[in-house]
């Protein structure tokens, strides 16, 4: 393992939380922007600091100390490492090169639901259900595919490959997807959005430029995300990484001109903000198997993405009534599963028959379905019972930026009256 | 609805993990979790309608 190589890979991961968000304050209305960029410091903040007390406990690494099911076989559910991060000697050590890289990726997954949260989330219940991400739901799933857990061990105990997620789509991205769709639920809908015959309306992101730079910044932290982790928990050797940069930039424009061309066709014009979707679609469902997949797979994985997320985003929005201002659940979550299940058919291994590799990647979706989603939705659910998430009637015609900030990201700009939500 | 969602989720999973445990055939294995994630998505429909007549009822 080369240290110089994994430790830049981990110091561009903090560029993909800025460039998402730029996304998910852009694709926003002006009056939250600065609820939305200051609610992505905190969760950083908080899911940082619970990562490091007691959630890489949780996460564990390969061969460490776990909680089993069984005692003796490798059915181990969650790591057992001692909290505050006490077993790691911090010499550029494997475990503190884990623990550096877990600390940003949590972060990441923690604030892809601001984005379907957006202009109603309550910054308080953001920081209670990031701290809960990081120091449980997470790990847990973190553990299970990159601590050694029963996904990776799906060889030595039922005679099949390990579940593959090379560049953390499962375990960031559909992960913080599923938070999203858990909290796009709780929250219901923007004020405005629907109207009595359930007819959506069009609320455009405020500033289509931060999007779009956005995107430019989360492809560097992307390709530091996929690089590290593939590095870390698939050995990849140092002349593997230039394979992982050039699947990256190609699942990124791929998926982008994938939902350029699906627009183009759809709507006369492009859209931008879809296409920007399909920017980071792309880079989510590429990064699955970034480290196993040959270009021409990487191709068509992302573009099928960047087709898939703009007819998801549409159909979350028009025939589920899921108000999902930044596309959070169809980027995330809908693309990670698809990247998920590309490795298993397109994935180039040195073991184990196709066949078995598309049972093992079906396991580990289903146990993100199955599993996980239930798990968030009831932790989101007790959350707020206990704080409730919706900002309250005037929040939502003021913005999140006066409500809970007390003035607004633009204070020299005028504000025009909003068509969208009746007062 | 959404609590039978939540179940159907969870049992689709329960079907998956029973196939890895209790088969041994790939083709039995596979149709098997083919099966739970077929529940899990039955489910997953099932938790959108919920929500889905809720923000109705809201409206």
């Amino acid at each position: 393992m080369s240290l110089v190589l994994c430790l830049l890979s981990i110091i561009l991961v903090p560029l993909a939380a800025a460039g998402l968000a730029l996304i998910h304050q852009g694709l926003g209305r002006s009056r939250s922007a600065a609820h939305a960029m200051l609610a992505t410091l905190c969760v950083l903040g908080i899911s940082s600091i619970v990562f490091v007390v007691v959630g890489f406990s949780w996460v564990g690494s390969a061969g460490g100390p776990v909680h089993s099911f069984v005692a003796g076989a490798r059915w181990d559910w969650i790591g057992a490492e001692p909290f505050l991060a006490r077993s790691i000697r911090f010499d550029g050590s494997r475990g503190s090169l884990e623990l550096c890289l877990q600390m940003f990726a949590v972060g990441l997954a923690g604030m892809i639901p601001i984005s379907a949260g957006t202009d109603r989330w309550r910054l308080a219940p953001i920081c209670f259900a990031s701290a809960l991400l990081a120091g449980f739901t997470y790990p847990l799933f973190a553990h299970w595919v990159w601590g050694g857990g029963w996904l990776v061990q799906l060889l030595p105990n039922f005679g099949i490959p390990g579940f593959v997620d090379a560049g953390g789509a499962g375990v960031v991205q559909v992960v913080g997807g599923l938070m999203a769709l858990s909290v796009a639920w709780i929250l219901g809908p923007r004020r405005g959005k629907y109207s009595n015959e359930a007819i959506a309306a069009a609320i455009p992101g405020h500033n289509i430029v931060q999007v779009l730079f956005g995107c430019l910044l989360a492809l560097v932290g992307w390709i530091g995300l996929d690089s590290a982790t593939s590095i870390l928990f698939y050995s990849a050797p140092p002349e593997r990484i230039v394979a992982v940069v050039i699947n990256a930039m190609l699942s990124a424009s791929a998926g982008c001109l994938a939902a350029v061309a699906t627009t183009q066709v759809r709507y006369g014009k492009p859209d931008a903000s879809l296409s920007a979707n399909g920017w980071i679609a792309g880079l989510v469902a590429g990064s699955a198997g970034c480290a196993f997949l040959s270009p021409v797979a990487v191709i068509f994985t992302c573009a099928v993405a960047g087709v898939l997320v703009t007819l998801m985003v549409e159909t979350f929005e028009l025939r589920l009534l899921v108000d999902d201002p930044g596309g959070a659940i169809s980027v995330h979550a809908g693309a990670g599963i698809w990247g998920l299940f590309a490795v298993g058919i397109f994935g180039q291994f040195p073991a184990g028959t196709r066949g078995e590799h598309i049972l093992a990647q079906l396991v580990g979706v289903a146990t993100l379905l199955g599993l996980m989603l239930p798990l968030i939705h009831t932790g989101n659910l007790l959350l707020n019972c206990i704080s409730p998430y919706r900002v309250d009637r005037d929040g939502d015609w003021q913005g999140m930026d006066i409500r809970e900030l007390g003035a607004g990201a633009y204070p020299e700009f005028v504000v025009h009256a909003d068509e969208f939500v009746p007062r | 609805m959404k609590l039978i969602g939540c179940l159907l989720l969870v049992s689709g999973w329960l079907i998956v993990l029973a196939a890895l445990v209790m088969l041994t055939a790939f083709k039995e294995r596979l149709f098997f979790a083919g099966a739970g994630c077929g529940i899990e998505i039955l489910g997953l429909v099932l938790l959108t309608q919920g929500y889905k007549s809720l923000q109705r009822e809201r409206e």
